[in-house]
């Protein structure tokens, strides 16, 4: 009896990892196929499609904290600030203009940045929780205004000159290998980030989102569990501010805005919370929607944006691939 | 010695604006535990209004004050009934969702309809005019706007600690459902409370103009300060909201006098600390 | 006999009101005890004392020699001190497995792990599965919480507590809220229980503290007013007064 269970047991480990990394598989190869969509139907857009690159590690990273581990926060763009700031800082004063190291440097910061905020912010829950957010996007973004010897202040942050990758490939005037070097970075943190989401270290996330008091019960350690997940969080983010910082030779103060931390919580909800798929899907749409609207009529972009998200609420409060998942669930189950 | 007085005077009237435009959405919070981002917004609309009425119009002060307070209530009624009222009970982040998407659409409707210029409200020339106490001469304008604060705090003061409706109102703050079970219409309470939450919110936004000023963004601008206010006082509590608003008011004027070059710096390490220190806010109870 | 968990003069005040007042209370490896007393007599307020999710005012909690009075819920859990919920407490979106796999993990302290999911960890999934099958829930290993039934979620509460390993269970109203055609499932999970383990359980149904408990203990008024045998508990003059006294249905004790 004890040999049959084990054996089921072993056998049914093989089946889901497979399943799993066929999953996975297919994750990646649908962003590959976006990605070379986007540089086939778009060549002269490559710099949009670049910041869409950026801004898709940043809902990501938001949706490992609001997503898995149910914290609501408004001041997620001061991760992918800090990032953007300290590649630029690290080659626009340091001279590390090797993008592999500013990449580093960013991701560093970003972690940093999710330790400091997710300190502060773990303090309190609720509403008090949501203003320390705000709180500390808002002293970032002034603290970097009046800092302007370092960060250019309002006029931005300029003179970063990004070195070859590897000594390869040059940063070219049409963005190509800004881009390419996006999505590589952009599949690689996503492949991490669905093994993290998936282990026991998340699994723990996700219980701790539905019950912190149960997790407790079990022995574990809410608040620790939290703050490294949001140093993961601030890695991410950082690595997609590090990205912008190379790919536009600039950062700006909107890196480190309200509005930037706001908008990146839509997309979340947008495409969905807590499957990093979501993010992406959200991220993307939003953005494309956003370049074609306010390419037409700037004037109505937020009235627009506003709209959007009330019925994102009304009618697909699971976001747009959670609604689908759950179809697609709805309908196996009855085919079954 | 005239700059602190000057200082004093316009702290304390910056609080007493966020306290008259805060304090409704500290009592709706305390009650519907609804986070409700656009309240701003309704302030906003107030002074918009307000402005159409006064400028455009060349109606009497007094007369847009009340146009402003009456026609924001009326917008507002619309919007609660079908959008506030699938948020109620939802999870926070669905709450912060849908009054960021009001905020926005308002927003995009101001700038559309009025444009994105500041909007002044004229006064009459009562207000305009310096008043001496004696020893120090004030602006007359603020001091119309610290008495106006007063008498809100003393007015909801009444409201709530002495009238038949205050009494189910803190019925329903402190335990809804027991409430209902006891007779009182909560439904009734939540509707009353919003729509003078609502048009305190529009009476702030018209009387503090001359520190707040009217312009499309201004929801969004000071939407972390009402609900820093509220969140920093604890929701629910007039004296906590009070204490809150001249606090924070304080500092950030203090700051802005003091130190402009450091832009809101102070005014958001002072929410922070005060935060961590309070989880709860200065009047939070306990769960 | 050494105590595995031992409870000493303990004492909690609410507003100048004892709460909890001068209650002791020993249990050695294998001990079956109940605990019972009248709504209001602070049995709440003595499981969270014991939990730590309060502190007393005086008095030391010992968890197998150890002083842990000041020592915060989930260190307590980790010395084995583990309690279940009255009204269960799950993550309603996760399965039984992942629940019980958490528990191991937990346990092993390696719920730290990022690179690996514990589906590709034989060692645990066996456990699991060994777990959930004792408890006769193998069946739903992998449905959600939310959709199975609330007698099911009761036992998947009794296996989240044991694969933690305690050393001390607390058991809050195990039965609470379960028809009456699940009980005996859990009755015979309880009965099943390891017999090293100290179960002290929280319980108003008298039918089964008299199955369970080979001691029962009487809380009232948050004074201990009775520490024997289930025999002697329906005789003891001051519990029939604590009861009768306060409670209109006396037959629960009779």
């Amino acid at each position: 009896m004890m040999a049959l269970t084990m054996n089921t047991g072993t056998l049914s480990t093989a089946r889901d990892r497979r399943a799993r990394l066929t999953r996975d598989a297919i994750g990646v190869l649908v962003i590959l196929a976006v990605a070379v969509l986007g540089y086939l139907l778009f060549p002269n857009n490559l710099a949009l499609l670049t910041r869409i690159t950026a801004i898709a590690l940043l809902v990501l990273s938001l949706d490992l904290v609001t997503g898995y581990c149910g914290v609501a926060t408004l001041g997620h763009a001061a991760l992918f600030g800090a990032g953007a700031y300290g590649a630029g800082i690290a080659a626009a004063h340091f001279g590390i203009t090797d993008p592999i190291a500013m990449l580093a440097v960013g991701v560093v910061a970003g972690a940093l940045a999710g330790l400091v905020s997710g300190a502060v912010v773990l303090r309190a829950h609720g509403l008090p929780q949501l203003v320390l957010s705000i709180a500390i996007i808002h002293l970032a973004h002034e603290a970097a205004n009046k800092a302007s010897g370092w960060t250019g202040g309002s006029d931005g942050l300029a003179g970063i000159m990004p070195d070859a990758v590897f000594g390869l490939w040059q940063f070219d005037l049409w963005g190509r290998t800004a881009y390419v070097f996006g999505i590589v970075l952009l599949i690689a943190a996503f492949v991490v980030l669905r093994q993290i989401v998936r282990s026991p270290f998340g699994m723990l996330c996700r219980g701790i989102k539905q019950d912190p008091l149960r997790v407790r019960a079990m022995g574990a350690s809410v608040h620790g569990t939290l703050i490294r997940m949001y140093a993961i969080s601030g890695a991410v983010a950082g690595a997609g501010g590090a990205l912008n910082a190379i790919s536009t030779q600039v950062v700006g103060l909107d890196s480190l805005s309200f509005t930037l931390s706001a908008e990146a919580l839509v997309m979340l909800v947008l495409g969905g919370t807590g499957s990093l798929y979501g993010a992406l899907i959200g991220t993307l749409s939003f953005l494309w929607f956003e370049d074609v609207v306010s390419a037409a009529n700037p004037f109505h972009w937020l009235t627009i944006v506003g709209a959007l998200l009330i019925a994102v609420v009304l009618f697909a409060p699971k976001g747009l691939y959670g609604s689908l998942a759950a179809l697609i669930e709805r309908r196996g189950r009855k085919g079954r | 010695m005239q700059t602190v007085f000057s200082i004093g005077v316009d702290a304390l009237a910056y609080g007493m604006v966020l306290f008259v435009i805060s304090i409704g959405l500290s009592v709706t919070m305390g009650l519907m535990r609804v986070v409700n981002l656009a309240h701003g917004a309704f302030a906003m609309i107030g002074g918009y209004i307000a402005s159409y009425a006064a400028r455009d119009l060349g109606l009497a002060y007094a007369v847009a004050v009340m146009l402003a307070v009456v026609g924001t209530i009326l917008i507002a009624i619309p919007v609660e009934r079908l959008l506030y009222h699938r948020i109620y009970g939802q999870p926070e982040l669905t709450q912060v969702l849908m009054t960021i998407g009001i905020t926005f659409c308002v927003i995009g409707i101001a700038n559309y309809v009025f444009g994105p210029t500041l909007k002044t409200i004229p006064t009459p020339d009562s207000l305009r005019e310096p008043v001496s106490l004696g020893f120090r001469t004030v602006s007359a304008h603020r001091l119309f706007v610290i008495a106006c604060g007063t008498a809100v705090a003393l007015g909801l003061w009444y409201f709530i600690e002495r009238t038949a409706f205050g009494v189910k109102l803190r019925a329903s703050v402190d335990n809804a459902a027991m409430a209902a079970a006891l007779g009182v219409k909560t439904e009734v309470v939540y509707a009353v409370s919003f729509a003078v939450a609502v048009g305190l919110a529009a009476f702030g936004g018209v009387v503090g103009a001359e520190l707040l000023p009217i312009e499309p963004y201004y929801a969004l601008r000071y939407m972390v300060t009402f609900l820093v206010v509220v969140s920093v006082g604890g929701a629910g509590s007039i004296p906590g909201a009070l204490a809150a608003c001249l606090l924070l008011g304080a500092i950030d004027t203090t700051g802005r006098y003091l130190m402009p070059e450091f832009g809101e710096f102070f005014f958001y390490l002072a929410v922070i600390a005060i935060v961590w220190i309070f989880p709860r806010g200065l009047a939070g109870r306990a769960k | 006999m050494s105590a595995i968990f031992d409870v000493r003069n303990l004492k909690r005040t609410f507003g100048g009101l004892a709460v909890t007042n001068d209650v002791s209370l020993s249990m050695a490896p294998g001990d079956r005890v109940a605990l019972i007393g009248p709504n209001g007599a602070g049995k709440t307020t003595f499981v969270n004392l014991v939990t730590g999710n309060l502190l007393p005012n005086s008095g030391s909690v010992a968890l197998g020699g150890e002083d842990v009075t000041r020592l915060g819920p989930t260190e307590r859990v980790r010395r084995g001190l583990v309690r279940s919920f009255q009204v269960t407490r799950l993550f309603s979106e996760m399965t039984p497995e992942e629940h019980v796999a958490l528990a191991i993990l937990q346990r092993e302290g390696r719920t730290g792990r990022m690179f690996a999911s514990h589906r590709a960890m034989p060692d645990v999934m066996d456990e699991v599965h060994a777990l959930l099958a004792r408890l006769g829930i193998a069946h739903l290993a992998r449905h959600r919480v939310s959709e199975i039934a609330y007698g099911q979620q009761r036992l998947l509460e009794l296996a989240l507590a044991l694969a933690l390993k305690p050393r001390v269970l607390l058991l809050d109203e195990p039965a609470a809220g379960v028809p009456q055609s699940d009980t005996a499932r859990i009755e015979q999970a309880i009965a099943d229980l390891p017999a090293d383990l100290a179960v002290l359980m929280i319980e108003h149904d008298m039918d089964l503290v008299f199955r369970f408990a080979r001691r029962v203990v009487v809380l009232a008024a948050g004074e201990i007013i009775f520490d024997g045998s289930p025999d002697a508990v329906t005789k003891d003059a001051r519990v029939r007064q604590a009861y009768l006294g306060s409670y209109a249905d006396a037959r629960s004790v009779a």
